[in-house]
């Protein structure tokens, strides 16, 4: 109620008051006893020692441009390339994706360490989605299509635009008969920087993160083609049958095994396989120009000035040479860089180690420049001469599979 | 049966102890053997004129106290029964209170008002009783119908009281509005009932919380303001109080509406102040003290930025009314009682005029100073005692808020005259310049001062003039003890070098010593007084005082011993043992912290390790259910003194830890006794084992406990960390229990979204204690038992990334956080570093801390990245 309770006399002449604080400063010195304690626990722990390359730590750190960790890593914050126009950026653009080699033989722990998924046939791009638009860039650097999407600040709508450092890149492949882009990896989310997370995690986050968009939603004004992600299973039998015969939404063209730790790195990686054979691929063997399979294995090299030929591994292999004087005769129309055509005659590849050494080759033309790719890998060309003579097929694979069964696998799924 | 009601409710008051007991057990009988019967009884007692006040008094108090507790479980189970009462049962007691209403007796009504008042604070929030404010206002009369004056003055008793209960928006606005127009009406001049007036006001006092709408219409504001003031000019002198005071909630509640009435209020209060009453004129200063409030909670808040633009409301009416209301005040200070410094909680109107001068300062700083010196220089040598001391207070309380440039010429000139006037022949003139020096010292010496007023030079005489008055009259030497209390604070943060203090350092501490060991020092606070000032004078010693202190140990254990022999007859003695426990406890833990601390001190208190762990343990024994906070602080300064060693005395003195721990309310002594633990585990080791299961077992029951206060629960937490620390892998068997709380509060803390400082405050409390529980866990797992913490993993390092996102978080909560990141990385090794490589925030979150400008957190962030960086890059 109102009245003399309602206001307490104030302190008048106030006089020390030590209790409180007594209490304070025991619990302060408790405090600092158990920081000491602690910190001599870590220290003795680890034999501390500050990071050996603290720059290392400053560049991941300060990375607002969501790639490179470690200096002198070839590859350059994606961002970079919008900088760079026509030429250059297309250069910079096909340098960005990780392009699997062709699986030659089968890896160990195949049902262990790796994951499967079935491969959209259709081109493969790299999804930028930066500043209120989405670009998709092929293999080759050429953009195919710049769009609004409901990717995280891939349109300029009040519901998906977001700040500068706000961005998204996939790794898709669009898919032409139903017009969507198939998510095969993530590389950045929402700014943040998925290069260094293990596989693994980018499909954990891949499935769970669009899931939390409308990008999976069919296409609208401000979404104009719909994003699905290709489902990524563990490598034991089941989940090979299911990848390999099971219905998908979309034309298959094969398989890829993804080792389950691998981090997205720039180019070909043996740690992601492309696998195919006529059952589940349509595109086994390469095809001409009229889409008639030649008689004779056909193989694209890169010419060098020295007037080899070479496969596009770093570094390339050396398949054969042309012979000065042809150079020579045809200076004016085969230049160095120039990607050439070649069938591998009855002779074949001699394979050393693994990789071919010396090949049969016989010159056929020029290969169209803008190539996605550039020229052949060697696991490419061993694939394709395998496929030829003495396939890897479905068996194997199950039998490599079942093999490892028994090792216990106690991994995660993914 | 009434009649017997009656009868059992009288015996129910006898003073013969057997009567009463008989009629207390048959209605807690009737109680529990028919609830509904005995409410109904009891309101029909309440009811009935024909009873005599006494029962229905009694009746009226078991009705409230059946409706409401102070305990907020008692008060649920309360409200659930009312709630579950048959509907016609509820209604036919609502019946007989409001007709009590209208009950001639006077004490009837009342307690009738209350009860009703506690049943709408259950049922409104209900949406019960809807009915109940109409009913009331009808009690009110309107034009053509004239209600008793008795009536209506119950009814705005009621309604005051409803609006008191219940929160403001439980009530519609329109409802508000009758309220408001009601009790308006009430409080108006043309009411001729003083009594109806005086409820009416009181009302309004409580309801001008409902009242935010209501200020914000202009006319209706007027209209409010305009009767409030008319009531301060009521015949009736319990009428003018009770405006004024709420004029003091309204300069409050609607500090940003004041404006345009400031003029009239200021004409008002200052004639309260001059020519009202006492307690009227208290109320009138009491107003200006809320503003000096307001004002500077505005400052402090927004630390004096004021732009033109600026969306604080900030009048300066303070500032504005300066030049009239220091005058006024400096008036009141000659108004002092003859007996004001020798009565315990006194008040009056120059102590409030002092105080409220005091917060003007504060409010406005330097534009005080000329308006108050003028008034000290003519008056602070007058014959008449009354205005010295005022003088010298108005001097005192300007000490805290103008400028150092501004007062230190001022208190240069002035500290030999307050010296000088500490032998003033009039006592209230030398309690109030003792208490003066000590502001001096409070706030113009220290090393961070610019212009100290206490140097080499003038140091001696200070302390030969304070060392001879703290031999003056208690409440003299009080206010002296508090002088050298802050003259020595003025010292801390000594570099090493002999302290200025250090010549005095053995006159000082004799001089409290005995001060503590005078006869007449028990009567007042002058010996808590003497004994915190050695406190602080301990606090502040050098090395080459180290000895003193040392000395000290000896005297201080024999007076403790002495309370052990003091003869304890009554209550009232065992408080004063206690006190006086307290006090020496209090000085033992500050000597063995202060000697402790020190590796070239330490044996000072380690040779009397033993005497004083066994006078701490009689301490304890003086009482049977609770322990001595002080005693157990300092057994945890002893503890971590003595190490090891302290191994000997857990036998004996483990009971009395598990009593801290149990004690839920004195939650206080609980904290203390988990810090104590804390204590203990650093000093035994893993030697604190064998305790570990009881000590374990109190823990996790009082984290279960709904009575203990939350403040506890982070010291806990942190508990659990320096258990596991000490006793490591041993903590095994307790994960199972331990892991389930800190999830559970982790979840908990990550869900808390209410703004509110104070909570997040405990937000952050809470989560330093988690991790830091851990941290001591993995601390103590590494090695053998890492692998018991990998489940849990996952878990921790996502409520790391919620409390990394939590804009709230503060430095200790980071460094806590980031600790925790870098023991788990090191703890369970390589198998961590899938989650790590998963993890996307834990990069950024270290390196916003390793380019942090506190070196700790540096090191501690670049120890965890390396840490997690080594795991990471194997394999």
């Amino acid at each position: 109620m109102a009245g003399q309770a309602g206001v307490p006399p104030r302190v008048h002449k106030r006089s020390i008051s030590d209790q409180q604080r007594r209490r304070e400063i025991a619990l302060e010195r408790q405090k600092q006893s158990r920081r000491d304690l602690q910190q001599h626990a870590r220290q003795l722990a680890s034999g501390f020692s500050p990071p050996s390359s603290p720059s290392q730590w400053d560049d991941a750190a300060h990375d607002d441009d969501c790639s490179h960790s470690s200096p002198g890593s070839k590859r350059k914050g994606i961002l970079e390339g919008t900088k760079l126009k026509g030429g250059k950026a297309r250069e910079f653009y096909s340098q960005q994706l990780m392009l699997p080699e062709w699986m030659v033989d089968i890896p160990i722990n195949l049902k262990k360490d790796w994951c499967i998924m079935a491969r959209p046939a259709g081109q493969r791009c790299l999804v930028i989605a930066a500043n209120g638009s989405t670009i998709s860039r092929q293999r080759n650097g050429r953009i195919l299509h710049c769009f609004p999407s409901a990717l995280p600040n891939g349109a300029r709508t009040r519901d998906v635009a977001a700040a500068s450092h706000v961005y998204c890149i996939l790794d898709c492949i669009f898919h032409a008969p139903d017009k969507t882009y198939y998510v095969v990896d993530m590389m950045c989310w929402r700014g943040y920087s998925l290069y260094d997370c293990s596989a693994e995690f980018r499909f954990f986050w891949m499935t769970t993160k669009l899931a939390e968009t409308g990008a999976l939603n069919p296409p609208t004004a401000h979404h104009r083609y719909r994003f699905s992600v290709v489902p990524v299973f563990e490598c034991n039998a089941a989940s090979l049958e299911a990848v390999y015969t099971g219905s998908v939404a979309f034309v298959r063209d094969g398989l890829l095994f993804v080792n389950r730790h691998a981090h997205y790195q720039m180019g070909l990686t043996p740690l992601v396989l492309l696998w195919k054979d006529a059952e589940c691929s349509l595109y086994l063997f390469d095809t001409d120009s009229q889409g008639n399979v030649p008689a004779h294995q056909q193989v694209v090299l890169e010419l060098c000035s020295d007037g080899t030929v070479v496969t596009s591994d770093q570094p390339p292999t050396v398949l054969g040479s042309l012979p000065s004087d042809f150079l020579q005769q045809n200076a004016q129309y085969l230049k160095p860089g120039d990607l050439l055509r070649f069938a591998i005659g009855d002779q074949g590849i001699s394979i050393v180690d693994g990789k071919p050494v010396v090949a049969d080759i016989h010159f056929q033309g020029l290969a169209s420049k803008n190539r996605a790719g550039g020229a052949d890998s060697c696991t490419k060309i061993l694939f394709q001469y395998a496929a030829r003579h003495s396939p890897l097929t479905i068996t194997d694979l199950l039998v490599a599979i079942e093999a490892s069964d028994d090792d216990g696998d106690t991994s995660m799924a993914c | 049966m009434a009649q017997e009601v009656t009868q059992i409710l009288l015996n129910a008051q006898s003073a013969d102890g057997v009567v009463r007991k008989v009629a207390e057990d048959s209605l807690k009988q009737f109680q529990e053997q028919n609830l509904a019967g005995f409410l109904i009884a009891l309101s029909h007692e309440l009811a009935n004129n024909e009873k005599p006040p006494d029962s229905r008094k009694l009746a009226g108090l078991i009705l409230k106290n059946s409706l409401d507790a102070k305990e907020t479980a008692r008060k649920q189970e309360l409200v659930s029964r009312w709630l579950s009462l048959d509907p016609a049962v509820k209604a036919q007691i609502k019946r007989a209170l409001s007709q009590t209403l209208d009950s001639v007796v006077p004490d009837a009504r009342h307690t009738s008002a209350q009860v009703i008042a506690k049943i709408a604070a259950i049922e409104l929030p209900q949406g019960e009783w809807p009915e109940l404010v109409g009913s009331l206002l009808a009690n009110m009369g309107g034009p053509q119908v004239e209600k008793p004056a008795h009536l209506k003055q119950a009814t705005l008793e009621t309604l005051g009281y409803v609006c008191e209960e219940v929160s403001a928006e439980i009530l519609a606005q329109e409802q508000v509005n009758s309220i408001l127009t009601a009790v308006v009406q009430g409080m108006n001049a043309s009411e001729t009932s003083n009594d109806v007036r005086l409820a009416a006001t009181n009302a309004l006092y409580n309801a001008l919380d409902f009242a935010q709408t209501n200020f914000e219409n202009d006319m209706e504001r007027d209209y409010i303001m305009r009767v409030v003031c008319e009531a301060t000019l009521s015949p009736d002198s319990r009428v003018r109080q009770a405006a004024f005071e709420c004029l003091v909630s309204i300069g409050s509640t609607y500090y940003e509406k004041l404006a345009p009435y400031m003029q009239d209020v200021f004409a008002i209060t200052s004639k309260a102040v001059k020519e009202d009453e006492e307690p009227v004129a208290l109320q009138a200063v009491e107003f200006w003290s809320s503003i000096c409030d307001e004002e500077i909670e505005i400052q402090e808040e927004y630390s004096g930025d004021f732009t033109g633009d600026s969306e604080v409301p900030y009048f300066q009416f303070i500032k504005q009314a300066l030049p009239a209301l220091v005058p006024m005040l400096l008036e009141t200070l000659t108004k002092q009682d003859e007996e004001q410094d020798q009565e315990e909680g006194a008040w009056n109107l120059a102590m409030a005029g002092g105080t409220c001068l005091g917060l003007v300062a504060r409010a406005v700083g330097d534009d005080v100073v000329p308006l108050v010196m003028p008034y000290v220089q003519e008056n602070v040598s007058k014959p008449d005692w009354r205005c010295r001391e005022a003088a010298t207070y108005a001097f005192g309380s300007i000490l805290e808020g103008p400028s150092l440039p501004k007062l230190a010429p001022l208190v240069n000139v002035a500290l030999n005259f307050m010296l000088s006037a500490m032998k003033d022949e009039n006592n209230h003139v030398k309690d109030t310049t003792a208490w003066t020096l000590g502001r001096i010292f409070e706030f113009l010496h220290g090393p961070n001062v610019q212009f100290p007023v206490i140097t080499q030079e003038n140091l001696p005489m200070i302390l030969t003039v304070l060392l001879e008055s703290i031999k003056d009259s208690p409440n003299v030497a009080e206010k002296v003890c508090g002088a050298i209390y802050f003259l020595a604070q003025g010292y801390e943060e000594g570099t090493g070098a002999p302290s200025p203090l250090s010549p005095f350092f053995q006159s000082i501490v004799q001089a409290l010593l005995v001060t503590t060991d005078r006869e007449d020092a028990g009567d007042s606070r002058l010996r808590t007084a003497a004994y915190e000032t050695l406190n602080e004078v301990v606090r502040i010693s050098t090395e080459d005082t180290a000895t003193i202190v040392m000395q000290l140990v000896p005297v201080i254990m024999q007076k403790l011993n002495h309370t052990l022999e003091m003869s304890v007859l009554s209550a009232d003695d065992r408080e004063k043992q206690s006190e006086l426990q307290a006090l020496l406890c209090g000085v033992l833990q500050v000597i063995i912290q202060k000697l402790g601390a020190s590796d070239t001190t330490k044996f000072g208190i380690v040779q009397y390790g033993d005497q004083m762990m066994s006078l701490f343990l009689r301490v304890f024994s003086c009482r049977s259910a609770t322990v001595h906070e002080e005693a157990m602080l300092a057994i945890g300064a002893l503890a971590y003194s003595t190490g090891a060693e302290f191994g000997k005395y857990m036998t004996d003195f483990y009971r009395y830890l598990e009593m801290g721990l149990q004690n839920f309310e004195e939650y206080q002594v609980c904290a203390v006794t988990v810090g104590v633990v804390g204590d203990i585990c650093r000093s035994l080791d893993d030697k604190v084992l064998p305790f570990c299961d009881g000590i374990m077992t109190q823990l996790l029951k009082d984290l279960s406990s709904n009575q203990l206060h939350r403040s506890v629960k982070p010291p806990i937490f942190s508990c659990f960390g320096d258990i596991a620390l000490a006793i490591g892998e041993n903590f095994e068997k307790y994960l199972i229990y331990a892991m389930p709380m800190l999830q559970g509060a982790a979840e908990l803390s990550a869900q808390q979204v209410i703004r509110d400082d104070e909570l997040i405050d405990y937000n952050n409390q809470l989560r330093s204690g988690i991790f830091e529980a851990y941290s001591g866990i993995f601390q103590g797992f590494k090695g053998n038992k890492a692998e018991l913490m990998v489940p849990y993993a996952g878990h921790i390092l996502q409520f790391i990334e919620n409390v990394y996102q939590d804009k709230d978080r503060d430095d200790s909560v980071t460094k806590a956080a980031i600790g925790v990141m870098g023991d788990l990385a090191d703890t369970l090794g390589p198998s961590a570093a899938p989650l790590f490589l998963q993890t996307v925030f834990y990069k950024d979150f270290l390196d916003e801390c390793t380019s942090s400008d506190d070196q700790q957190l540096k090191e501690t962030a670049e120890w965890a990245l390396s840490t997690i960086n080594r795991i990471t890059n194997v394999g």
